[in-house]
């Protein structure tokens, strides 16, 4: 796992650091701008019923997002990991 | 990055759900037989669940255009349960972001879950059929994992350049292409290396289901 987040993170560096650094917007929000540049009258439609507040809760939620994720797959992988060693003995 | 909410006129957002839903819903059922059949399946669709949870909260910078984008995660459940289960797992996800991130959206959802659950992961599913006996495990789950993620982009730009096709189809869809499709192959390729390593852990703990079921 060490090496997993290790390989993670040269990667993320070298990417930053070979790029003529823009400003890392999302990618959505470039595709938002071609589509306005296509066809300047769309109006969107519908808007987001309920937005984060603030970025920093917008993180927020994008964390607890992977902590879940990262909480159901640590949980049954080391469970089953267990079990299979208790076995072993 | 999924399609912005309100960002789709309503036919073509109408027609994404007529296909999308269709897949979802067989997925649901299919994964109720799945953990009926075996009790244990239940702990295998939640890790691939969960690997997409994980990786679609991850924006990873991409230096090829100086933007950032998020991988899918869906590859562990395509190779694991097919397109539809992953059609199913992926709504969750999308119907997450979209009701407490404001990403993606619920207009668009018919249209993000076809690409991202569904169409994506079909091309990665054809990519495994092929690959299956020919490749090591871990380097059909790169390869598949990076298929399904790019190709799921590269049905969004599809899907933005049908609604907004301006002068030309063709011209529209290279754009977005441009956009999407461009910045999410390193994005992909990070994508498919974290895909290998769990599939690993995988592999070595359900030894026997995964030799079974990855013929799901």
């Amino acid at each position: 796992m060490k090496k997993t987040i290790l390989i993670f993170l040269l990667l993320s560096m070298t990417f930053m650091s070979v790029s003529s650094a823009e400003n890392w917007t999302g990618a959505d929000q470039k595709a938002e701008e071609a589509i306005k540049r296509i066809s300047p009258d769309y109006e969107p439609w519908f808007t987001p019923i309920w937005e984060p507040p603030s970025g920093e809760i917008e993180s927020l939620l994008f964390s607890l997002q992977s902590a879940i994720g990262a909480f159901v797959v640590g949980y049954i992988v080391g469970r089953n990991r267990a079990s299979r060693d208790a076995q072993d003995d | 990055m999924h399609i912005m909410e309100g960002f789709l006129p309503p036919a073509w957002a109408g027609l994404w759900f007529l296909i999308s839903l269709p897949a979802i819903a067989y997925g649901a059922v299919k994964s109720k037989k799945l953990v009926e059949n075996n009790p244990r399946n239940r702990a295998l669709l939640a890790v691939a669940g969960g690997f997409i949870f994980v990786l679609s909260s991850l924006k990873i910078p991409s230096p090829v255009t100086g933007s950032t984008s998020h991988p899918t995660g869906t590859g562990i459940a395509t190779i694991l349960f097919g397109p539809a289960v992953t059609a199913f797992l992926s709504s969750i996800v999308l119907l997450y972001q979209t009701l407490l991130l404001a990403h993606g959206g619920l207009t668009t959802l018919g249209a993000n879950t076809a690409s991202m659950g569904f169409i994506g992961p079909l091309a990665g599913w054809g990519v495994y059929r092929i690959l299956k006996d020919r490749l090591s495990l871990k380097a059909t789950v790169f390869i598949v994992a990076v298929v399904a993620d790019w190709f799921t982009y590269v049905i969004t730009s599809v899907q933005i350049a049908l609604a907004f096709p301006g002068e030309s189809f063709v011209k529209s869809a290279l754009t977005f292409m441009g956009i999407f499709a461009l910045t999410q192959i390193p994005v992909a390729v990070v994508e498919g290396i974290f895909a290998a390593l769990l599939m690993g852990y995988i592999a070595n703990l359900w030894e026997d289901r995964v030799s079974q079921e990855v013929t799901a």
